[in-house]
């Protein structure tokens, strides 16, 4: 049992990572990439956030959502399922919302490192995009924790090796016009490239 | 702006904006329901025509399918299971994965015998019966199992001696376009047409081999080429289909009907 | 007039937003396979900008600044939510492929960076404009990419054969690694430098200059 969720963690990093083989949470990972420290930072936040979002849209997909859901209310034909983008939109503003005035409130270490970068993870797409591989996949509630877990430690690794990446770049020879961002696209692309051998692992 | 931060404005925009935007979604969702649900039926029955080489343009999709009956086969027992009705049978995926992760309706498969990844596996499938003037001339499989990327689902139709292959036609995977996609090509599908399954002790021979086939091979008619470059694609086809042909899978059923069809021959004749 | 065309055609090269402002790639990459999904993707997104930012222009005035966030997200996820049922009635084949992506338009930053941006500053009329002429940029770019990976990458366009394939019988090696989704970064990134040439403006500083190799640092090096 414990083999079935470690190996699902391991996919979520490594082979199918949220980052480098959908790439979704693009924009940010482009643009704070600039610094290992921050991007340390954005990682964690995401890792949090994910791990927190998932299982709750998870929740709210089996016992709401889902076609037939609401047969415990007693309306056993119900699909509900084209509500649920804005519903998973919603409640991780709500939880990005409730996390930072948390942390403001009784952990201002964390609030510091991590409070600036809150608001850019409302609009990441690995965010939504984590939610609705779940139900795609339909994920059970401790499925979906592992997963949204492992999502964020895949996503916090690739901007992490990419940080790395940027800050010996800053040392190189660039031509101007691949300056910046140019370098940046390649460098994700080839990063890209070098995941695809976890490819087919099947564990 | 400040003039709005009230909180009688915040509430009476919040509701306002909700209001709104429900019966926006709500009515695009409702209205388009019976649209895309029609779409979503015609792709999967064209797909099950085209495995069994019965997709034509002369007629319409409807007209063709009708000529089709669907079944419900418990496959534990190889019978038809008619409690089930194959009219709702089908899952989100119009494959009975759904099925598989309830433990009532479904059984797990040890590492051993699970050689298409599949974790479990469902115990009923909705298959799919082609009839010319009340005779059987085409029984068409789901098939699902895993390749390099994600999990196959394709229909695999078969001939009435149930040996030999018309088509094999996938509705959906997640292989790499040029390699493993490949398997949606049509020179590719069309190597399937008049192969066996079965070698003449009964053991499944069918397969996907590593190259291309030996034209002067006598084993040529249960071997079909192999995907260039897509290694790991080309054997989750021949787990897939060594598995759902096997005890595991239809194999009970397909007896079943095996003597079913020689009953009535040997009543006809 | 003049103002209306500025707003129209300067998110198209001048202030790309996927080239300059870094935004909304996501969807730019995995849907980029073949032109006829992209260009479904591309009038998505263009008509939920658009509409978005005409909304959120119109009732502007009205919006508390403490919801404004959550206003125009559900503005936005409300207009990706029709586009999507509208997509799954009319092209289920497409719908299939790009569904996630089309999905994933309510967290695209170029729709919620104009609405802040410019939407809830602007009148109507503007706000409708620049939305087209973000859209305009933003498809640009995606057609661009698609063309050359479903052009290199397996012969066609449109799905129309022009380079025969060898799996078909031509002459055609395809390309395969256009058509893997790593390429696209490639080729937007040889887009930029190319796009940077020509409006040399947009070249971004260096942090760091390696400093010139003079006589007096070589001397200093050898000094013991």
């Amino acid at each position: 049992m414990f083999e079935y969720y470690l190996n699902l963690f391991i996919t979520a990093v490594f082979i199918e990572n949220i980052a480098l083989a959908y790439f979704l949470g693009m924009c940010t990972f482009l643009a704070i990439s600039k610094s290992i420290k921050a991007a340390g930072g954005l990682g964690m936040a995401v890792i949090v956030v994910l791990t927190i979002t998932v299982p709750i849209n998870n929740f709210i997909y089996l016992n709401f959502l889902k076609p037939g859901a609401l047969s415990w209310m007693g309306i056993p034909n119900s699909d509900l399922e084209f509500v649920g983008l804005i519903t998973y939109i919603g409640i991780i503003a709500a939880v990005v919302q409730i996390l930072e005035m948390i942390l403001d409130k009784y952990v201002p270490v964390l609030y510091n490192a991590l409070g600036s970068f809150l608001p850019l993870i409302t609009v990441n797409c690995a965010i939504l995009g984590a939610s609705l591989f779940m139900v795609e996949r339909s994920y059970t509630f401790t499925e979906s924790i592992v997963y949204g877990f492992g999502a964020g430690a895949g996503w916090a690794l690739a901007i992490l090796a990419l940080a790395g990446v940027r800050e010996r770049l800053k040392y190189a020879d660039v031509p101007e016009g691949l300056q910046g961002l140019g370098i940046t696209f390649i460098t994700v692309g080839l990063m890209c490239f070098a995941f695809m051998s976890f490819g087919g692992i099947i564990l | 702006m400040n003039k709005n931060d009230t909180l009688v404005k915040t509430l009476f925009v919040g509701i306002s904006l909700c209001l709104v935007c429900s019966v926006i979604i709500s009515s695009a969702a409702v209205g388009l329901r019976d649209q895309q649900k029609y779409l979503k039926q015609k792709d999967q029955q064209s797909k099950i025509l085209s495995s069994a080489g019965l997709l034509t343009n002369q007629k319409s999709i409807e007209e063709l399918f009708s000529a089709i009956e669907e079944r419900v086969v418990n496959l534990d027992t190889g019978e038809y299971e008619d409690s089930l009705d194959p009219k709702s049978f089908d899952g989100k995926k119009f494959e009975a994965e759904d099925y598989s992760r309830d433990p009532l309706t479904s059984i797990k498969l040890t590492t051993d015998v699970d050689i298409s990844s599949l974790k479990r596996r469902e115990s009923f499938k909705k298959i799919y019966i082609y009839k010319e003037e009340n005779e059987i001339k085409a029984i068409i499989l789901p098939v699902r199992g895993l390749g390099l990327w994600g999990t196959l689902y394709g229909y695999l139709a078969i001939e009435s001696d149930l040996n030999t292959i018309i088509g094999l036609e996938y509705f959906s995977h997640k292989e790499t376009p040029g390699l493993g996609a490949e398997v949606d090509n049509p020179r590719w599908k069309s190597q399937w047409k008049g192969k066996n399954i079965y070698s003449s002790t009964g053991e499944i021979k069918i397969e996907v081999i590593k190259g291309l086939v030996d034209p002067e091979s006598p084993e040529k008619k249960y071997q079909v080429d192999g995907l260039s470059g897509a290694t790991i694609t080309s054997r989750g086809v021949s787990n897939m289909l060594s598995f759902w042909l096997g005890e595991l899978g239809y194999a009970k059923f397909l007896n079943r009907l095996k003597e079913e069809i020689e009953r009535k021959e040997s009543l006809n004749v | 007039m003049s103002k209306s065309r500025e707003i129209l055609l300067n998110p198209i090269f001048n202030d790309n937003p996927i080239a300059l402002q870094i935004l909304g790639i996501c969807s730019a990459l995995a849907v980029t396979t073949n032109l006829y999904p992209t260009l479904l993707m591309c009038i998505a997104l263009t008509a939920v900008i658009c509409l978005s930012n005409l909304v959120v222009s119109v009732i502007r005035n009205q919006i508390p600044t403490n919801v404004r966030m959550i206003v125009q997200i559900t503005i936005i996820a409300s207009l990706v939510v029709v586009v999507d049922e509208l997509l799954k009635a009319y092209d289920y084949e497409n719908s299939k492929t790009i569904g996630v992506f089309v999905a994933l338009i309510v967290t695209n930053c170029i729709v919620m960076g104009r609405a802040e941006a410019f939407a809830m500053q602007n009148g109507p009329w503007l706000s409708f404009l620049d939305g087209l002429g973000n859209g305009l940029g933003y498809s640009l770019i995606l057609i661009v990419v698609a063309t050359i990976r479903e052009f290199l990458g397996a012969g066609t366009l449109f799905g129309y054969e022009i380079l025969v394939l060898t799996q078909n019988g031509g002459w055609y090696l395809g390309n395969n690694y256009m058509v893997l989704s790593s390429s696209s970064f490639l080729i937007i990134g040889l887009f930029i430098w190319l796009l940077r040439s020509w409006k040399t403006e947009q070249i971004e500083e260096p942090e760091y200059r390696v400093a010139r190799n003079n006589l007096e640092t070589k001397e200093a090096g050898t000094r013991v």
